[in-house]
């Protein structure tokens, strides 16, 4: 309406606050990602005082709890001390000391949010959210909603709002009770700063107002943005914006004030008798988040000075198999550190290595019969080129619960008094004897084994969907050649290599896609595993690598797998060989993946209470593949709970140290790579996914109430595209309680063997990635790769670390998980038979 | 046989309070104790149908012993087990067996893990008592516990805003519902002079005799259970707080509200049936129920877009059908149709989680974009209207809220004068003019001594409309619900009939109960500062002990049946005459708005998100 020099740029404003706002995708494309984004510019522990201070966010663990871990001993007594040493110096480390043990402190989660406008209130006596949340939700839900109603929102084109003025005009019941907020609608030239006028009135407060109203739906206002910048989230798209639910949500707070107190109110601005507080600045450093501080860093300084000691005692040199019997390939995932260990214990002329699980190709996927494409790489990257599943043997089974029809009047009540009676036997089955069903997310359904890919572009106009079908010999070659000098596997090549991608199986879970793999836009490896085992095992492509001096033998064959590791069960592709010899050594090996499923499967039921740990091995293994099938189980598996490391190196560098499934690995040698050129694609890669899982599981952890989803329990499925308590609360986005409860919330300890100054060159080559180094969201640590001197980046440099731990040895493990439900210290595991040449 | 049946009924009540003593932190013995128990009874009750089958079906009446024996009042617990009590027993038993499995493991290392139990227990215990109960009255006891047991699983969440408000609207529906039986039993001593047994009720000559130049009173009986139903059932205008009750862990929504206390409306109408379905004008109010709220529940159906909310709506659509199956007659089918519906529900409750990987795979191969409109035809003017209505349930809260909850709250801010400072002073003299008033009657005019009961009672009222609006301090408030019950008794005592033993026999509970919750108060006030009614407090963060006590005097002084102010209540009715319709309401307004209020005390004091800020709580709005 008016241009005047105004405060207020509603563009900025906007954009700080969508900056904010929690930055989740729909359910179905669940990707980690650092909770506080936000605040990344700022250095680890700056952000955690000023998020707790503005928002009231809980950031790190209570004074309490981190004297209990004290008090158990999982926070070291050697540690604290030279903790609060290094950074309060000898003479006042006594008098801090006292005060972490022992002074009181008021916490207070109140945060400076939601003050201003709680005035409502106290001022006028009304709660604007009371009467205005309930029907915002419902109606955004509806407009939003990918399927669940049966009768879909009646969308015009033009968008949210535009919808609304629509709808308003050709509707016999209004939005509004009032007169004024319905011709603001209409007025074409209405601007939220002039809905604020009327709000808010003083100018200065218009930000901390916004701020105020979309912070008491973080949910609902998140996911809109997140829909505002990337509408492929939905299947069913919907064009929505920040702007328009601040506009709708103002109108609704106007009518209701309107209707209440006639159209002469005084804003609210104008009301106050007080100063508001900014919302953001002045935040001063106080003594209490000092010493959470300190508590924190002795807290993860104890385990990672564990893990430091013992890579140094893993001094042996570990040889290598001149001729191995097999190698696999694995994700980085934390979750299959502890596969990999049991096959190589189980067949010590093995070798394993781990590397993001898109294995390197980077894809869209679309399945036989699929109506859309989707990206089966690291979400920042967009791919042009698709892989599509040509020949297809899966079947699609109904479930009628899930029908429309059970709603309807007629057929609810024709299905109530017939297959109504079948519910009960259903349940009963799924009761005591669960068993997979169409509800099941089974990860061996993401593509049938016995498919078809269309791997190999022939003609450049195969395109589909805007992306080029399938790769060319040379695009394949610049592939294989990648992932195999990332990893340093560039000769001695075994006569079977095991591409083995990763997914996981669950019902009852709306969280499903955030327990598949990360490194695959929360979908299965299967894909990627069975795609690049195609082009390494092409000639034309082997002949190329030739030139870039890789010589993959002719009696190599890579065989793409998928691992899920909810059920701790592997399905191989294309094995079916037309050499006997090679069967038989396949059939060998499968065994002996096989076993190690098993002993893996036993390895983490340790962390499952609910079944018996100490049960023969088969039975054991037969428990946990229930728990991927058991409707009633929240914690089909415990996904990345507990994890903190990264460790970038070769194999020998802990090979023998036992990690305790707490550590993303990505093999790397540095002598393939001695300038860093692959070392920094992975330290790209790693730190924004094993960064962005480590910090939310760190966040959703240590304050599940604000910024994780809550317990699982009443969680509500709204629309498909998020969950909710109830059915009028907020979304939550987040991980639930059962997914980080066992979590302890150390940062991410990343771990790179190669020499100090090749890393630093790296880590400085690109802003983003020096970002969290430098402000220490991550933190890092260089081995040096001949001399094993580690020294850990501090402020711009590398400084020497010298651990204090010394590792046991261990020899039996399976006592020690029988025994054992807690994280377990690291230590030396002794192999019982040395290795075979 | 009656010694079966006894234990039957008994048994869940026995575990109920052994479940009470088990160690918190034990989920296994917890869990396994239930899961045996339940089992048990799931076994036993099949085998005794079995028996009872081979016996021919006999409906057995079990008169077990007087609660009360007064001169013209016999209160009576009875049983009586037929058909329909077998099937709602056993649909019962087995979902909640099967409820209770499924909560061992999906409950595991919740906080709260035994008190999931414990309640669940115990409303089972009221589920079993409520379809074996052989009278009214026997019944409302069990109708009690089960809505004090939802109230305590939709708040099952009570650190969080969203379950206590949720909960405590559940409640107050209910407790409309309440008005009905309460009113219902009161007009059913008048018709039959006794307590009536559904027994008798099966003999049809008796039942025709009686109403016979009753008609009216016949009917308003059956309004009375049709308001009572209604509630219960979620019918409309009640169903609103159906999908809203769906706050606690999925099972428990499953069960509660998904299948087995939905269906209690629709039992007690199958339970009376005998008795209404030769009034012609009842049929048509209860078919018309029916099918009002399935034309209305499948429309709000259709435009949900939570997954809850939808089964929510497309059982409540269900339950109208069977109200109207009911009202034609059709009783089996109508039987039939709720043990379908409730094993339908509870199965889709569980499974909804599902829905997000089963419909998003389903879309992956099948999808149909929805329609984008380039702009409204003029069909569509209408379509809208009704899309809006229907996401807005048809307003049927602002429609509860402007004609029953708002005039409470409007009338006792009318007394908004009275405060702490003078809330003795003028309570009490004012009720001891009343006593005076009382106590010279006999000289003044009929007129006057006519009008008297009903003033008082209205007085009585009015205090519990303040308590009800009640906002700042909580003695006043506490005071004024106490009071209300002596105000009663006044009002009742024109009646001759009454006698002082009668009036210690009601007030007694209510004067312990009021004694502990005065003493309650005053050591949370004492230690904390600002407590009032402005808005949920949590302190049961830091005094969970005072909360469960706390919780205990609300419900004796709400009449709960745990003292003997239940009982007294309904001597007190069977004082209030024939004709006096008028009165009766009062009062039954009355105990109906002050259990309300004394919920809501105990859930702001106690129940929300903590005002204290030291740890974290969860935004309001989650």
């Amino acid at each position: 309406m008016h241009f005047h020099n105004s405060l207020f740029r509603e563009d900025n404003v906007l954009h700080h606050i969508k900056h904010y706002l929690p930055a989740q995708a729909a359910l179905k494309d669940f990707i980690h990602h650092n909770t506080l984004h936000a605040f990344q510019d700022r250095k680890f522990f700056d952000a955690l005082s000023e998020a707790s201070t503005i928002f009231g966010y809980k950031t790190s663990l209570s004074l309490e709890e981190y004297r209990n871990l004290y008090a158990e001993g999982k926070i070291d007594v050697g540690i604290l001390h030279q903790t609060i040493t290094d950074h309060k110096g000898e003479s006042q480390a006594d008098e801090w000391l006292e005060k972490m043990l022992r002074q009181s402190f008021t916490e207070n989660f109140a945060g400076r949010i939601g003050y201003f406008r709680s005035h409502w209130k106290s001022l006028y006596s009304i709660d604007p959210d009371l009467d205005i949340h309930p029907f915002l939700f419902r109606f955004l839900c509806s407009y939003l909603d990918q399927g669940i109603s049966i009768w879909r929102f009646p969308v015009i084109e033009g968008g949210f709002l535009t919808t609304i003025r629509e709808m308003e005009k050709n509707m016999m019941v209004s939005f509004f009770k009032s007169k004024r907020a319905k011709n603001l609608l209409y007025e074409k030239s209405v601007a939220i700063e002039d809905l604020l006028k009327i709000l808010v009135g003083d100018e200065t407060l218009y930000e901390h107002y916004l701020f105020d109203q979309q912070f008491s739906h973080p949910g609902w206002s998140g996911i809109v943005s997140a829909v505002e910048d990337m509408p492929k989230t939905l299947l069913d798209t919907r064009k929505i914006s920040l702007k328009d639910l601040v506009f709708f949500e103002l109108l609704l707070e106007i009518d209701l004030m309107d209707h209440k107190f006639g159209e002469n109110w005084m804003p609210l601005g104008l009301k106050m008798d007080k100063k508001v507080r900014p919302l953001f600045g002045n935040i001063q450093k106080s003594e209490y988040f000092e010493i959470l501080r300190l508590w924190q860093l002795s807290f993860e300084w104890t385990y990672y000075d564990q893990v430091l000691g013992g890579i140094i005692a893993n001094q042996k040199e570990v040889k290598k198999p001149e001729s191995p019997r097999f190698q696999g390939l694995f994700c980085i995932d934390d979750r299959e550190g502890s596969l990999r260990r049991n096959i190589e214990a189980l067949e010590p002329s093995s070798e394993t290595f781990g590397t993001p699980g898109f294995f390197g190709v980077a894809f869209h996927y679309k399945p036989m019969n699929g109506k859309f494409t989707m990206k089966v790489c690291p979400a920042p990257v967009n791919p042009p080129y698709l892989i599509k599943e040509v020949v297809d043997g899966k079947k699609s089974e109904k479930d009628f619960h899930f029908s429309d029809y059970t709603h309807s009047l007629f057929f609810g009540w024709l299905i109530t008094h017939t297959i109504g009676f079948w519910s009960a036997i259903r349940l009963f089955i799924n009761i005591f004897i669960p068993r997979l069903s169409p509800a099941t997310t089974l990860s061996f359904r993401h593509m049938d084994r016995f498919s078809k890919l269309s791997i190999e572009r022939h003609h450049d106009h195969d395109t589909e969907d805007g992306l080029m079908v399938g790769f060319t010999i040379d695009e394949m070659t610049d592939r294989v050649e990648s992932l195999l000098k990332s990893i340093g596997l560039v000769d001695r090549f075994a006569p079977l290599v095991y591409v083995v991608g990763h997914g996981a199986s669950s019902v009852n879970n709306t969280h499903y896609a955030g327990y598949d793999c990360g490194a695959c836009s929360g979908r299965p490896g299967s894909v990627n595993a069975r795609v690049i085992s195609y082009m390494a095992n092409h000639p034309s492509v082997r002949e190329n690598l030739k030139s870039r001096g890789i010589t993959i033998p002719a009696s190599t064959l890579f065989v793409g797998a998928l691992h899920d590791t909810t059920r701790d069960e592997i399905e191989f592709f294309d094995d079916q060989f037309a050499d006997t010899n090679k069967t038989a050594y396949h059939e060998y090996n499968k065994k002996i993946f096989n076993e190690a499923l098993t002993l893996n499967a036993k390895e983490r039921a340790r962390r499952f209470v609910t079944i018996d740990h100490k049960q023969p091995l088969a039975g054991l293994h037969a428990d946990v593949k229930r728990r991927s099938v058991s409707l009633f189980e929240p914690r089909p598996e415990l996904n990345h709970a507990t994890n903190t490391l990264c460790i970038v190196g070769r194999r020998s560098l802990t090979e023998d140290v036992f990690l305790d499934r707490r550590a993303f690995m990505n093999s790397y040698d540095f002598r393939v790579d001695p300038d860093g050129t692959f070392l920094f694609a992975i330290l790209s890669a790693a730190a924004p996914v094993c960064g962005g899982i480590n910090l939310e599981y760190y966040f959703s952890r240590v304050d599940n109430d604000k910024l994780g989803a809550g317990t699982k329990l009443p969680h509500n499925v709204m629309g498909l595209f998020g969950v909710a308590n109830g059915i009028d609360g907020d979304l939550r986005p987040g991980l639930p309680n059962q997914m980080v409860e066992v979590h302890d919330p150390l940062r991410l300890l990343m771990i790179v063997e190669h020499y100090e100054e090749v890393i630093l060159r790296m880590i400085q080559k690109s802003e983003s990635l020096f970002e969290w180094f430098q402000n220490e969201w991550v933190l890092l640590v260089a081995v040096h790769p001949e001399t094993k001197q580690i020294s850990r980046f501090k402020d711009g440099i590398f400084v020497p670390y010298h651990p204090t731990f010394v590792p046991k040895q261990v020899q039996d493990t399976k006592t020690l998980f029988e025994n054992e439900r807690d994280n377990l210290p690291v230590f030396l595991i002794q192999k019982q038979n040395t290795h075979v040449q | 046989m009656k010694e079966i049946l006894e234990i039957l009924i008994v048994w869940p009540f026995f575990v109920f309070f052994v479940s009470l003593f088990l160690p918190k932190n034990n989920e296994r013995l917890i869990s396994g104790f239930v899961f045996v128990t339940m089992a048990i009874h799931l076994f036993s009750l099949t085998a005794f149908v079995v028996y009872w089958a081979t016996k021919g079906l006999p409906a057995i009446n079990l008169m077990e012993f007087f609660v009360y024996k007064g001169h013209n009042l016999h209160f009576f617990i009875d049983f009586y087990f037929d058909g329909i009590t077998a099937v709602y027993a056993i649909t019962g038993a087995m979902l909640a067996f099967l409820v209770a499995t499924y909560s061992r493991i999906y409950l595991h290392r919740e906080s709260g893990y035994k008190r999931f139990f414990n309640t669940k227990m115990l409303f089972y215990a009221g589920y079993t008592l409520t379809v074996f109960s052989g009278n009214l009255e026997t019944l409302f006891v069990g109708w009690e516990i089960l809505g004090l047991t939802s109230f305590l699983l939709v708040a099952f969440y009570r650190d969080r805003y969203l379950p206590v408000k949720n909960a405590y609207k559940v409640f107050s529906i209910y407790r409309i519902g309440d008005v009905g039986i309460i009113l219902a039993i009161w007009a059913s001593h008048h018709l039959w002079h006794e307590n009536i047994t559904f027994a008798k009720l099966q003999d049809a000559s008796l039942v025709s005799h009686h109403l016979e130049g009753n008609t009216m009173f016949g009917l308003f009986i059956s309004m009375m259970l049709l308001l009572a139903a209604s509630a219960k059932s979620a019918q409309f205008p009640f169903s609103s707080w159906l999908p809203r009750a769906m706050e606690g862990p999925t099972p428990s929504s499953a069960i509660f509200y998904g299948s087995l206390s939905v269906h209690l409306g629709l039992f007690l109408l199958i339970r009376t049936m005998p008795f209404w379905e030769h009034q012609m004008a009842a049929r048509i109010m209860i078919g018309g129920v029916g099918v009002m709220t399935a034309f209305i529940g499948a429309s709000i159906g259709r435009v949900q877009s939570s997954v809850k909310s939808q089964i929510a709506y497309g059982s409540v659509a269900q339950i109208g059908l069977m109200f109207v199956e009911l009202a034609l007659g059709f009783q089996t089918f109508a039987i039939f149709h709720f043990v379908g519906n409730a094993f339908l529900r509870t199965y889709q409750l569980l499974v909804s989680p599902s829905v997000v990987s089963y419909m998003i795979r389903e879309q992956f191969y099948h999808f149909i974009p929805s329609p984008v409109l380039k702009q409204y035809s003029k069909v569509d003017k209408l379509r809208n209207t009704y899309y809006m209505l229907s996401l807005r349930e048809f307003d049927m809260d602002v429609l509860l809220d402007r004609f029953v909850w708002r005039p409470f709250k409007n009338l006792g801010n009318l007394l908004r004068f009275i405060n702490i400072r003078n809330v003795y002073f003028i309570t009490i003299p004012t009720f001891a003019l009343a006593v005076f008033i009382q106590l010279v009657s006999y000289r003044m005019p009929v007129f006057v001594r006519e009008v008297l009961p009903e003033i008082f009672a209205l007085i009585g009222l009015f205090l519990v409309f303040r308590a009800y609006a009640g906002r700042r301090d909580v003695f006043v408030v506490w005071t004024l619900l106490i009071m209300n019950h002596f105000w009663i008794v006044l009002a009742i005592s024109f009646n001759d009939a009454l006698t002082v033993y009668e009036i210690l026999f009601h007030l007694s509970g209510v004067v312990i109960a009021g004694t502990l919750g005065y003493f309650v108060l005053h050591y949370v006030t004492s230690r904390e500062k600002g407590v009032d009614l402005n808005g949920f407090q949590g302190h049961v963060y830091e005094y969970p002990k005072a909360a469960s006590l706390f919780l205990l005097a609300c419900l004796g002084v709400a009449g709960f049946p745990i003292t003997t102010t239940f009982v007294g209540e309904d001597i007190l009715f069977s004082h209030i005459e024939y004709d006096d319709v008028f009165l009766a309401f009062l009062l039954a307004s009355g105990f109906v708005i002050s259990g309300i209020a004394l919920i809501r005390m105990y859930a702001r004091i106690f129940l929300g998100p903590h005002v204290k800020s030291y740890h974290s709580v969860a935004k309001k709005s989650a």
